[in-house]
């Protein structure tokens, strides 16, 4: 399967994997998918006090289009508030990655970590969405 | 290390022609060009001679007359009729078949395609290691019998059904029996009286000859096995399959098969050495891996392998500079995982991330040691950024999650 040059560097130098603490207060986790599927995103954002994303891991079990969507995914919410990073489609990430119809739900699945994220942090200090 | 990429290491898939074959050929296409069925001039008499020559190689190779060789287009081909052929011929004397769950599809479709004319099909299961159950095997067989087909090799794992012993069973009840023995054949040691197999499927491409051709071994004698053709025409190959000779195609396998018969035991040893010093160092420095297949009943230059906590594709994706399957490469298109490891019990997580060395003929040391190495560093980059392998070193047992499946 030919991949766009775009995932193929997502794929080759991904930006920003890694973990944040769960349990800290700031940081929203948002796991989504199941390894029955050939696909699990596991999306963290540290939170400031003003309500921005300051920063974002991610970790990825998945083709390359997968791991090339939560890739994009940290780099697109980092320095976003958390109204605007709802607002993120997977269409965007489709887009820039130039995903094919078959890999869709590899940006269906960012979108979803995203929101998950949002609404544990959400949770945990007590915010009404 | 110095290599060439990308490194073929898919020679369960095809092969390359040797160059020694591609020798052999080429004067059959300018020069000897004759329709080996044409008896009124020398450029048939000299066609038809190379097919001889070919015919008598082929069988030499499987401990066979010349006269129980007849050449198809391919392993396909040759499944096909000896499977609907045996079906037809036999429908008076009983419509009950016996196969294996890991075949090819060139055997389980042609036993679905059965199925749906009414005959009865039974699809033995193996065990873990992918081997079947001779006990089984018995129990299945019912007076309605008619064939036993099992594959000598499996394409996608290597392991190697004990023939012999399934041939003894059906000539004891008097069963016709068949083997696929397309990944066996110039591979390992594969002789029709000593394995008791009263018709058996190969083909060139697997074997360093070309594609497009390749045979069925129709038994002659205790018993003599008779097929209903396939395919109606000229009658060529004393009936069996109508078609005028593919005489390149059959003078490339003629020279294979001599080659294979010379060099085999070589090739075997060699393969073998590489494959298991390779399986060595994978199953030494990669944790949570596993070699699916029986290790001991195994092609020597076939190694799967499932990484555990990565996921085959973005795998194959590292490793693009490897030609290499996750399977067979008839199902590589399809993101499902394979149905061979499926029956090994082989969990859906752990087939999606399996692949398939094939070593060939051609394969060099220093080509085996540099994917070794990338499978290695490979792993252990994708498992860095798996968040199931990070679970399973904070010690969370995965199947206790509650997953978010889409």
């Amino acid at each position: 399967m030919p991949y766009s040059d775009k995932v193929l560097d997502h794929y080759n130098n991904p930006r920003n994997v890694g973990s944040f603490d769960k349990s800290d207060t700031t940081v929203g986790t948002g796991i989504v998918g199941a390894p029955e599927c050939g696909d699990v995103m596991k999306l963290q954002l540290k939170i400031n006090a003003d309500g921005v994303i300051e920063d974002a891991k991610f970790k990825t079990f998945g083709c390359g289009s997968a791991i090339a969507s939560s890739s994009l995914a940290t780099e697109l919410v980092k320095g976003k508030t958390l109204e605007e990073a709802l607002q993120l489609q997977n269409t965007d990430i489709v887009e820039e990655l130039a995903l094919p119809p078959v890999k869709i739900h590899c940006s269906v699945l960012a979108e979803d970590a995203i929101k998950a994220a949002i609404a544990d942090y959400r949770q945990k200090n007590g915010i009404a969405e | 290390m110095s290599v060439t990429l990308p490194i073929y290491l898919d020679n369960n898939a095809t092969t390359r022609t040797d160059p020694r074959v591609v020798d052999a050929i080429i004067p059959y296409f300018s020069n000897a060009y004759g329709n080996a069925a044409s008896k009124s001039h020398p450029f048939g008499w000299v066609a038809e001679e190379a097919v001889d020559k070919a015919r008598a190689q082929v069988a030499s190779l499987i401990g066979a007359d010349p006269r129980e060789i007849v050449f198809t287009s391919g392993a396909t081909e040759s499944n096909n009729l000896a499977i609907k052929g045996i079906a037809e011929m036999y429908a008076e004397k009983g419509d009950h078949i016996i196969t294996v769950v890991t075949e090819h599809k060139a055997v389980l479709d042609t036993c679905k395609h059965l199925e749906a004319s009414g005959k009865s099909v039974t699809y033995l299961e193996v065990d873990a290691s992918g081997l079947i159950d001779l006990d089984a095997l018995k129990a299945a067989i019912t007076d309605k019998t008619i064939l036993i087909s099992v594959m000598a090799a499996n394409n996608e794992i290597g392991v190697l059904q004990p023939i012999r012993e399934i041939g003894a069973i059906c000539k004891e009840r008097g069963i016709i029996f068949h083997t696929d023995a397309t990944q066996a054949v110039g591979k390992i040691p594969f002789n029709v009286e000593d394995l008791g197999v009263d018709l058996a499927s190969f083909t060139a491409h697997k074997m360093y000859g070309p594609k497009g051709i390749g045979a069925l071994y129709v038994r002659r004698r205790a018993p003599r096995v008779r097929l209903s053709a396939q395919i109606d025409g000229g009658g060529h190959e004393r009936g069996f399959r109508s078609g005028t000779l593919n005489v390149t195609g059959i003078v490339g396998f003629g020279e294979a098969a001599a080659l294979c018969e010379a060099e085999m035991a070589a090739d075997a040893a060699r393969l073998q050495a590489l494959r298991d010093a390779m399986e060595a160092r994978l199953l030494a420095e990669i944790p949570e891996c596993q070699v699916n297949g029986n290790r001991e009943h195994r092609l020597p230059g076939l190694l799967n392998i499932s990484f555990g906590f990565v996921e085959g594709e973005s795998l194959l994706m590292g490793l693009c500079d490897v030609a290499l399957s996750s399977g067979s490469a008839c199902t590589s298109a399809s993101l499902e995982p394979s149905y061979v490891l499926k029956a090994l019990g082989v969990g859906d997580e752990l087939a999606h991330s399996s692949l398939r060395f094939g070593l060939g003929r051609f394969t060099l040391p220093e080509e085996v040691e540099w994917v070794t190495e990338k499978v290695i560093s490979e792993v252990a980059r994708l498992r860095e950024m798996s968040p199931l392998w990070e679970l399973h070193l904070e010690g969370v047992d995965l199947s206790t999650v509650q997953w978010q499946p889409h």
